[in-house]
Order: C-alpha cells, then structure tokens, then sequence
C-alpha cells in the first residue's frame, strides 16, 4: 500500500495529466448532478411558490412532510427509486435501473424537498410584504409566481446550490440506483468508496479533491453573484 | 386637458351600511356614502379609525363583512374594467427588485399591453413625475420621495379612473410631500377621482374638495371642505381640529 504522501502526488497528476478515467467520472457526475439540480428546479421552484400562495387543506402536513424530506436518507431515496424501476416495479418496463437515468431520478427526489421547502419559505416572506401591493396592481396570484420568484432570485440561488451540493456529495442514493459500473454509472463518490476501499488511495484522493474544488467554485461563484445582485438591486 | 373621455363611467362609488369585522370588533360599521365622479376627498380621522380599512374596501382589497359597495358603471363595464380602472398608493410602496422602468412597464404587461405600447407609456409616466433620469436606476436604491414618485408613475401610466392613496406622504419630508401634492394635483387635472387619507391638517386644506371624518369605526361626517373647516357638525371632528387627542 502506498504512503499518504506518495498518494496525494499521484492524485495531483491525475488531475494536471486530465487522466481520462478520472475526467470521465467528473463529468458523469456533473451531468447527473446538474441534470437532477435543474429539473428539481423546474419543478421545486413553482411548487414551493404554490404552496406559499395557497391556502388549502393539508397544506400544514405538505409542509411538514417536504421539511422532512429534505433530510431524506440517500439510501432510503435510492431504495425507493430501485423498486420503482427494477424489473418487476411499475416503471420497469422501460428498464432503466443501472443507468445514468435512474441516478438523475433518484437525485431529483433527494434535491425537489430542499428547492421547494426552501423556496415556499421565501416566497411566503415575500408574499406577506406583496400580497397587496400585487393585489392591488392587477396580478392574479399565478402572475405573482414569476414575479415573486425573480424578486427572491438572490435568496433562491442559495437554495438551489443546496440543492447542488446535497447531489453532488451523496452516495446512497447514486449506488443502488447506478450499481457504480465503471465506464456506466461511475460517478465521483461511488468511486472513491470504492477505490478507497480497494486500496486505490491516489484516484480516490484525487476525486476527493476535485469534488470539493467544484462545490467550492460553483458556491464561490454564487456567492458572489449574490453580492453583485444585491448590490444592484438594494 | 382631460385624459379620461370614456363613454362609461365607473363612478359613483356607493357604500351602503357597509361594515368590517375582525377578531369580535367591528373595525367599521355602518358606513354609508357615496363617491361623485369628480373631485379630491380627503379621508380624517385619528389613528384607528378605519381610514385605511375603508380604503382597502373601497379599492377590492377586502371585503365587507356587511353592507355593500357598489360601483355604478360595474354592470355595464364588467367586472374586470371594475378593477382596472382603479389604483392605489401605499404608504410604503412596494417597489419590484428591478429598475424603476421596468416597474412601470410590468402594471403595463399585467394589462396586455405589447412591449412597444410598455416602453412609450413608461417613459412618458417616468417623464411626467421627474423620474426620467433616475429611471434605469434598481427601484430599491431610490430615496424614499423618489420611491413615492415611481409608485405614482406606476399609477399614472395605469390612467385610472380613481386614485386611492393611502397616508402617500407620512414617511417623506416636506419637499417629498410637495412632490406628491403636485403629483396628487396631476392626477385631479387629468380627471382622475382622488380619494386619499391623511392626518395632517394642513395637507387636507390644501387639497380637499371634500371631507370624510371617521371616528371609531364609524363615519361622522361627509361634508365639503369649506364646511368640515371653519363648522365640523360633530364634536369629535371640532376636537380633532383643535388637536384635542380622540379616540
């Protein structure tokens, strides 16, 4: 087995030398990722808008059980996704278990509770300041959805990014769904559970590094267009 | 020169025993009164007397616990001209995190007004209230008087038929508070009907053809402006003129 040190050099050449395995799995990961984060936006943006605008019964619980959801375990996730899409589920017939479709899937049911609770939370605070003003101009409340979500864009960025790092760091979920095949559905964490676990400190190490070199640049780049906006816009 | 040559007027306003109940307390109770096609009227009254609430009613944003409120041209117009012919400024404005044109020009697309038709009417508005040059500005950024201004314009570019302003000038100084009077003065000169609370008395003088006294919940007096001055009929209106405290 190799030294920690020895290690840390291989994965720094892995990364300069763009290994094509390792430039394989990043990419894989950040389509995945990114697909998950964008369709549970899609969808989790007017969705929590709604929920903040309507009254209607069960409203309390939705809220209640997306609060809870947003602290899904990835395996229960992945679970879920598997038995839907495996052969004898409802969705099986279109065999989709063990491709990157599945771990899209599975992503967007961990990331759709954070968008929408934390969006619902948002837009409520926005509504209680609007809702008359809003009114008054002539919007209905489905005209006030895209009005209200583009006047809470700096807080939403946040939102989705926690989205975004929730997809991009979870295991679980992207495992079962996926079945980490090399080439397939190999995407950073499974491999560096299992590299780790095979001894292959180097590519592991190296995965590890780039993985929280993309959260933090796609943060520091939200952070920033944050205070760019904020600065606009008062 | 008058803005507002329509066919079908959606004056008089007409409250009819209206009422607002909240919580077991009647906020406003028995309100009758009716609203001609033209003129300033100035809602009075100390703090919690309902000026604001009555408003609210009168503009939709509420509705009555009892009574009616009628618009006379409603059935002619529909229910839609009903509210389009109607706007209201806040006491603080709600201004939209985008430029103080793009606020303008968003009422404008709320009404299906192509973009073309956006952009000229907003820059006109913008130009009518001295807003031209601040206008690419983010709204949030403006002073206070400048942000009353924008939601004037916003107004404006609407061409209401009525104008509802709620306390527009408690927040500002008194050459913001000018800005709106002038702008308020517009509007009438336009033909638009002006309803409007405040309380400050000077205010009310300069601008009010007629009074609206309200006092607990309950309307007091309507009388014209001459009147409510020099000979108030209630003696809840003569202390509030003297500047006794009422409640």
């Amino acid at each position: 087995m190799e030294s920690g040190e020895n290690a840390f050099l291989t994965a720094f050449q892995l990364i300069v030398g763009m290994d094509p395995v390792l430039t394989g799995i990043v990419l894989l990961s950040l389509q995945v990722s990114l697909s998950a984060v964008l369709i549970a936006a899609l969808i989790g943006l007017p969705l929590g808008a709604a929920i903040a605008l309507w009254r209607f019964p069960g409203r309390g619980l939705l809220i209640t059980l997306l609060n809870a959801f947003m602290g899904l375990p990835p395996v229960v996730a992945g679970l879920l996704v598997y038995l839907l899409l495996s052969r004898a589920g409802p969705l099986g017939q279109f065999g989709l278990l063990f491709t990157p479709t599945a771990m899209v899937i599975a992503q967007c049911l961990l990331v759709l509770p954070i968008v929408a609770a934390l969006t619902r939370q948002v837009v409520e605070d926005l509504w209680n300041e609007y809702a008359e003003q809003l009114q008054s101009l002539g919007a209905s409340r489905l005209r006030s959805i895209p009005t209200l979500l583009w006047d809470g864009r700096i807080s939403l960025v946040t939102a989705v990014l926690a989205g975004f790092g929730r997809a991009s760091a979870e295991v679980g979920a992207v495992l079962i769904v996926g079945g980490n095949i090399d080439g397939v559905t190999r995407v950073m964490t499974t491999a560096i559970a299992l590299e780790t676990s095979r001894g292959d400190l180097p590519l592991a190490l190296g995965l590890g590094l780039v993985l929280m070199l993309l959260v933090a640049l796609v943060n520091g780049a939200a952070f920033l267009m944050g205070e760019a906006a904020r600065r606009r816009a008062g | 020169m008058s803005r507002l040559e329509l066919p079908v007027s959606l004056l008089p306003l007409e409250l009819r025993e209206v009422g607002f109940r909240h919580a077991d307390q009647n906020l406003l109770d028995g309100v009758t009164l009716r609203l001609g096609r033209v003129g300033k009227t100035v809602i009075m009254g100390p703090n919690g007397a309902g000026k604001s609430l009555l408003m609210r009613l009168c503009h939709g944003l509420l509705r009555p616990t009892s009574g009616s409120i009628v618009w006379h041209g409603a059935g002619r117009l529909g229910v839609q001209a009903v509210q389009h012919r109607q706007a209201m400024v806040f006491q603080r404005p709600v201004l939209l995190r985008r430029s103080g044109r793009a606020n303008v020009e968003y009422v404008l697309a709320l009404r299906g007004m192509g973009r073309r038709e956006r952009r000229r009417l907003a820059g006109e508005a913008l130009e009518r209230f001295g807003l031209a040059a601040i206008g690419d500005r983010p709204a949030r950024v403006l002073s206070g008087g400048e942000q009353q201004r924008l939601a004037l314009a916003r107004a404006w570019a609407l061409r209401p038929e009525i104008l509802f302003l709620d306390e527009p000038t408690s927040a500002l100084d008194p050459a913001a508070t000018k800005a709106v009077e002038d702008a308020v003065q517009a509007f009438h000169e336009d033909g638009t009907r002006i309803v409007m609370s405040s309380h400050n008395l000077g205010q009310a003088r300069r601008l009010a053809d007629d009074v609206v006294f309200l006092c607990r919940g309950r309307l007091l007096e309507h009388t014209p402006a001459e009147h409510f001055f020099t000979g108030p009929a209630s003696a809840e209106a003569a202390a509030f003129l003297r500047g006794d405290l009422v409640w």
